[in-house]
């Protein structure tokens, strides 16, 4: 008989007063028992609306069958035909919108808890296996796979699988892409994606960090050496700005530079080399994941007091309802309907030497208000005219989205981007380039884990196939 | 890991080192840059490549002593490793088709300002080159830059060496006799690149700045090294990293850029400090 129970179970979690001062884990994960009474609850729908929901089609049905069975490490077996990075997925998918938005569940109660499940499943494996990868025989050709974030990890290790000789090239001096840059140890500890990368390298993937392809080589050097294929998943990293005044003064910050100071950088940790603005009082602006990151690591690198600053309403927030929930259990005050027009500076006209000359000291603000709805069917906020009011402030961070590099478009002849700048690319993954494909948020703008994963195993199959037929 | 291939000291406070950087070497064009961490826990930093050796594959770097990274750089020894260099960043120094240019270099600027002086003198520029510093014992490359310049002039801030005075007044005198340079090319402390400009301003010579803001990735990732260029009325925002670090003079705004350089001014002395203690043995 299934759990009939219309709650799911909880998920346990550090206490929010303990966590706001610590970077590390914030969700604990489930019990074994916790796990299979909450797979319990599913009712292993003939029709699995939750797998139409899941961007790679995980087999969730049959991986929480397994579960309710305690043979978990089946469970995985079943996640990984069509996922490659179960415990960062389990940790960072947007589950409320996906599978877990379509379960049956869902519509008289809670839906099943799947990406909890999903991470319980991966968790166990990564704690109780200790198979080394069999080393797959080599076919003899070679691809090179440019960034090393979950497209390009996910096309490298499918490729390796099938025994190509896979070399990623990374610009930065450690891989994982956004899971190392930008997503906080607090989130996804750091440990997880060092481990999915040397599964990688013991699956032979070489790695090969400090490379910018299309500085320290090209695409057609690429070629030149002998790689027959090449996989571009160079993200979407470029910061974008507002473009209102008082943007570049001291302690205005994108998310990308803030986070990327903590967490690649370590400028978390006590004594770091590379510095941070700590304390004072601190603003975010933006409502999706990137924003609570900022924000949450704000508080954790000892902020008296952190604003996410929205132009929409609690309703529209982007950011996985989780990490919202935490952020707010946690102290940080969500300042909606309202919008940003203008960073204030200190300005000491007496002493132009002063230290403090150029400094951050609040952020100007317009009220809004809900209007129609736009294309995508988003209420457009509108200014509440004469409704102006500012917020002291020591730091204004920016988290209001990422563009494409354009670095390997202006190196790359006859790659073909879309007017965002993203990579066009047919459903097979292959641009406008002989034997170049590419995914992720390179071809998307920025997305999630999931999907980019998903591009990545798409691109590995025409990969292969094209090289096969060759 | 990469290999420091030579090392030498070129003043008390200014050290030259030979990386090992095959593809970099093979790729470097004067006016780029390479990001380094020195070790494990190490912060980016960015330093100009002053000259290379595709051959050897070897990159050379010229660094002043200033701050916590570059003292721990400095204690690196001839045969050991630093954790990370990646390059060549940046675009190259535009000098294509030009006759006549003046190279205006201060203190550590002329490590970057030489490579520059060389492409053009290769290229059969004729170059005048003026290069400053604060005294004596701070100068640097002055052979180097007699080789490739067709006219040089060194000032010392304190007339211990060579002529008395800044950079700007030797260019004034030329640009006053009626010397004509399709481009003046200063590399510096903002503070003398600004004073460039403005000197150069009144006989509507174009001058190319080359910005060294605070960095991090160095690919356009995370606009800490962005700066603002007055264009048709208009601020625009630019990333230094890649669409710099070379900027026409006359459109930066150098106040606000060095505003935004002093951001971390206590972090770093201290740092600093601590290094300075850590390898007195304090
Ligand atoms: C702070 C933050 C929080 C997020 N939270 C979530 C979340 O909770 N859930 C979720 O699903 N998604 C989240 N996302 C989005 C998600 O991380 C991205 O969609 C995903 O990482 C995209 O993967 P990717 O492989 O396309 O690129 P990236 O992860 O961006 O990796 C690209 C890599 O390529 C490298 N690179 C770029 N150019 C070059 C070059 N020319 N040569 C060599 N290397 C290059 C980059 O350095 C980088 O390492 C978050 C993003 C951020 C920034
Ligand atoms: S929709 Fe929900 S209950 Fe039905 S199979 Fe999927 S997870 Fe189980
Ligand atoms: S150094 Fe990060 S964008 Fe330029």
């Amino acid at each position: 008989m299934p759990n009939m129970n219309p709650k799911k179970n909880e998920m346990p979690t550090q206490e929010a007063k303990v966590r706001a001062h610590n970077f590390n884990e914030v969700a604990l994960g489930y019990e074994e028992s916790v796990a299979v009474d909450e797979a319990n609850r599913c009712l292993n729908c003939k029709t699995m609306p939750c797998v139409s929901g899941c961007p790679v089609n995980i087999h969730i049905p049959e991986f929480i069958a397994k579960i309710r069975e305690m043979d978990f490490e089946g469970a995985y077996q079943i996640i990984t035909q069509t996922s490659s990075l179960p415990a960062v997925c389990g940790r960072v998918c947007p589950q409320e919108t996906q599978c877990e938005s379509k379960c049956v569940r869902g519509i008289k109660g809670e839906s099943v808890c799947i990406g909890r499940l999903e991470r319980f499943v991966a968790d166990y494996h990564n704690r109780y296996s200790k198979e080394a990868p069999e080393v797959p025989k080599s076919n003899g050709h070679k691809v090179a796979v440019i960034g090393s974030g979950p497209s390009g990890l996910t096309c490298a290790g499918d490729l390796a699988k099938k025994g190509y000789k896979v070399t990623v090239f990374e610009a930065l001096h450690l891989a994982g892409g956004v899971l190392v840059y930008g997503i906080p140890e607090f989130r996804l500890p750091k440990s997880i994606v060092q481990k999915e990368v040397d599964t990688l390298k013991a699956l032979g993937v070489e790695v090969m960090t400090n490379v910018v392809i299309g500085k320290t080589l090209t695409v057609d050097e690429l070629f030149e050496m002998g790689f027959e294929a090449v996989f571009i998943g160079s993200g979407a990293g470029l910061p974008n700005f507002m473009n209102i005044p008082g943007e570049s003064l001291k302690g205005v910050y994108s998310a990308n530079e803030f986070l990327t100071r903590s967490n690649l950088m370590k400028a978390y940790k006590e004594d770091p080399d590379t510095p941070i603005m700590k304390g004072g009082k601190v603003a975010v602006v933006g409502g999706g994941n990137v924003a609570m990151d900022a924000a949450r690591t704000a508080l954790r690198l000892g902020a008296e007091k952190v604003y996410i600053v929205y132009r929409r309403s609690i309703e529209e927030l982007p950011a996985r309802k989780e990490e919202v929930e935490h952020a707010m259990e946690e102290g940080i005050e969500f300042r909606l309907l309202t919008n940003p027009v203008e960073i204030l500076g200190y300005h000491n006209a007496e002493d132009p030497r002063d230290p403090k000359n150029g400094s951050v000291t609040g952020i100007r603000c317009i009220q809004m208000q809900l209007g129609e709805p736009d294309q995508k069917g988003r209420r457009r906020p509108v200014p509440i005219e004469g409704s102006e009011f500012d917020i002291d402030l020591d730091v204004v961070i920016m988290a209001i989205g990422t563009s494409p590099n354009p670095l390997l478009k202006n190196t790359t002849e006859g790659l073909e981007v879309n007017s965002h700048g993203g990579i066009i690319v047919n459903e097979a993954g292959l641009t406008s380039r002989v034997a170049v494909y590419a995914g992720g948020d390179a071809v998307t703008g920025a997305a999630t884990v999931i999907s980019a994963m998903g591009a990545g195993k798409v691109a590995a199959k025409a990969i292969d196939e094209y090289l096969l037929s060759k | 890991m990469y290999k420091i291939i030579t090392k030498k000291s070129l003043n008390p406070t200014v050290t030259m080192m030979e990386i090992e950087s095959p593809l970099v070497a093979k790729k470097a064009k004067a006016g780029q840059f390479i990001i380094l961490r020195v070790d494990e826990e190490g912060e980016r930093i960015p330093l100009t490549i002053a000259g290379v050796d595709p051959v050897r594959g070897a990159v050379k770097i010229i660094f002043q002593i200033v701050g916590a990274t570059t003292e721990k750089l400095n204690h690196k020894a001839e045969g050991e490793y630093i954790q990370d260099f990646v390059g060549p960043l940046g675009m190259p120094t535009h000098i294509a088709g030009m006759k006549k240019v003046c190279v205006v270099g201060g203190g550590v600027g002329c490590a970057i300002a030489l490579p520059v002086a060389e492409a053009l003198h290769a290229q059969g520029t004729e170059v005048t080159s003026i290069i400053g510093f604060r005294n004596k014992d701070l100068l640097i490359l002055e052979d180097e830059f007699k080789a490739c310049s067709d006219k040089l002039v060194v000032m010392t801030d304190d007339g211990s060496y060579a002529r008395h005075g800044n950079v700007t007044v030797p260019l004034k005198e030329m640009l006053d006799a009626g010397e004509q340079f399709d481009m003046i090319i200063t590399i510096g402390p903002l503070i003398m690149m600004k004073f460039v400009t403005l000197t150069a301003k009144p006989y509507g010579v174009p001058v190319t700045v080359s910005m060294n803001p605070i960095m991090i990735d160095g690919t356009g990732m995370c606009g800490g090294c962005r700066l603002t260029l007055m264009q048709d009325g208009k601020r625009v925002t630019k990333f230094a990293c890649v669409d710099g670090p070379d900027f026409n003079g006359y459109e930066v705004d150098f106040d606000e850029a060095m505003s935004r350089g002093r951001t971390y001014f206590d972090f770093e002395r201290k740092a600093h400090e601590k290094a300075c203690n850590l390898f007195k043995g304090v």
